[in-house]
């Protein structure tokens, strides 16, 4: 594999799902990437909702937090946290959340909340913020998440969020998709396969029989991509 | 009051053992209010914000707070807290009490708070962890039996927000990103309001809230009091400063050093910005 990096990959991935006109709870990171990169390329008409409370925002670099003032000022609206949550989310006006975290099992349940038990945790993550509402409140649920066995997991430490809305699961191995309740390999990127995706999976991991391999992003989207060069290198 | 010094206001205002909430989502974080409170040495506060980023970070580590009520409890882009991971892991500088929310719920209940109801009511927490370990409880909607979920509202003894200007007489304006900061000041029973400026008048902005006088107990200037958060139409956020966060907490004598340093040693947010450019002069 050259020429993009595993990073790169799943934002395209991710991406090419999102269709022209569909509305987008996104966060910071990969999701915020992949929604702009829609939004520049195949789906112009994609509305990015950040859950600071801006509405269609179409920032030209990548924002380091989901409240950059560019948001902000490249908005259609503006709203309040109190109205996000209950008038877009609640009220069922968003049709795509991603999500992240740090364990998700084979349901699609994330856990971005703590790494041990509750009350005495070995590691205190940041907690759900509003990953259980996004869960529930949208149409179809996208998660990124690079592919380890620490990742993927048998059993969560914790249920922050909760599977049944979960489409779509992008690594950096390739796609996984709901079958029957259970997410199942359905693609592999060019350069991985199916051991490698178990290896990296804590779980029997399900391959769907017609297992297909994904198209690399094109130089199109790579430049777009790379030209919307995030601010914070650590983001 | 209703103009008063910060310090003033932070004195007669806050008590140890208050529930206080500092908000601002991202944009407008009452930076300079919330070291105000560190140089007071106020203790046993419980503090609550939806999302407990480098301020409360700064407070917990300081040993300032007994419990926190939280979602989302990060360094925005950056990663984890470490003054906060330090006290829940480990108990250091003392041991931090939890009561942990989605952002919904908080949303909710802050709502609540400023409507004078006792709960605010959700579609939410639905089938997840959470619910089992937080004030939350399941109602049955009364005219269609459906079943949501109740969380208790929020009735902060101090509010505490930054904007970006009053006029004289203490009426407030805010621009931008403007969060849950209207449902704090309206929850709380005592309200601070930190200001980039005091103008003569007050110019109507298209998507502003405004705070009348008589809704807020003090009105305190202070001009780039939100950073390293920004003000819209005044600064930009300081994206630098909260990378810089991860370096500077990972270590409890490294943090403790740049507290006195820079928030303990100045005394206002004039000193504290000046503080930090000496010392970007020394590294640069």
């Amino acid at each position: 594999m050259s020429g993009y990096t595993p990073d790169e990959m799943m934002a395209v991935q991710a991406s090419r799902r999102l269709g022209d006109g569909s509305v987008c709870f996104v966060g910071i990171g990969l999701p915020s990437v992949a929604a702009n990169l829609a939004r520049l390329t195949h789906a112009p008409g994609c509305v990015l909702v950040y859950e600071s409370g801006t509405i269609g925002s179409k920032p030209a670099e990548l924002p380091l937090s989901i409240g950059d003032g560019e948001l902000a000022e490249t908005a259609d609206a503006v709203v309040s946290v109190p109205e996000m949550f209950a008038y877009w989310l609640q009220g069922e006006r968003i049709d795509v959340g991603f999500l992240g975290a740090a364990q998700i099992d084979r349901h699609g349940n994330l856990n971005s909340t703590v790494i041990g038990p509750y009350d005495r945790p070995l590691v205190r993550l940041p907690g759900g913020g509003g990953a259980p509402e996004i869960a529930t409140g949208v149409r179809d649920v996208f998660v990124m998440l690079r592919h380890s066995r620490r990742s993927f997991v048998a059993a969560l430490d914790f249920t922050t969020s909760v599977g049944d809305n979960v489409r779509v699961v992008v690594t950096d191995l390739g796609i996984l998709e709901p079958v029957d309740g259970e997410l199942t390999l359905v693609a592999v990127h060019p350069g991985a396969d199916a051991d490698a995706a178990r290896a990296a999976t804590g779980w029997e991991l399900r391959v769907a029989d017609d297992l297909r391999e994904t198209e690399p992003p094109t130089a199109a989207e790579l430049h777009a991509l790379r030209a919307l060069r995030t601010k914070g290198a650590a983001a | 009051m209703p103009q008063a010094l910060l310090s003033d206001a932070v004195r007669e205002l806050v008590r140890d053992g208050d529930t206080v909430a500092l908000e601002g989502f991202t944009h407008l974080i009452p930076h300079a209010a919330g070291h105000e409170l560190i140089r007071q040495g106020k203790r046993g506060l419980t503090l609550v914000r939806m999302t407990p980023d480098v301020v409360y970070d700064q407070l917990i580590g300081m040993g300032c707070a007994r419990k926190l009520v939280f979602s989302w409890g990060g360094n925005p882009g950056v990663g984890s807290l470490h003054r906060l991971r330090d006290a829940v892991e480990n108990g250091w500088p003392g041991p931090l009490e939890l009561e942990e929310h989605s952002h919904a719920g908080m949303a909710a209940a802050y709502a609540a708070g400023a409507a004078h109801l006792p709960f605010g009511v959700l579609r939410g927490y639905a089938g997840a962890d959470l619910a089992a370990r937080t004030r939350v409880a399941r109602i049955a909607c009364p005219f269609t039996g459906e079943e949501l979920a109740a969380v208790p509202a929020h009735r902060p003894d101090v509010g505490i927000v930054h904007a970006q200007r009053a006029d004289r007489k203490g009426n407030v304006q805010l621009w931008g990103i403007v969060g849950v900061q209207k449902e704090t000041v309206l929850a709380s029973a005592r309200t601070i309001v930190t200001v980039e400026e005091v103008v003569d008048e007050l110019e109507p902005r298209p998507g502003a809230v405004v705070l009348p006088a008589w809704v807020v107990d003090a009105v305190c200037p202070a001009p780039r009091g939100a950073h390293p958060s920004y003000a819209h139409g005044y600064y930009d956020r300081d994206n630098e400063f909260y990378v810089a966060w991860d370096r500077i907490s990972r270590d409890r004598d490294r943090f403790l050093a740049w507290m006195r340093r820079h928030v303990l040693e100045t005394a206002d947010v004039g000193e504290y910005l000046a503080s930090l450019q000496e010392e970007e002069a020394v590294f640069a």
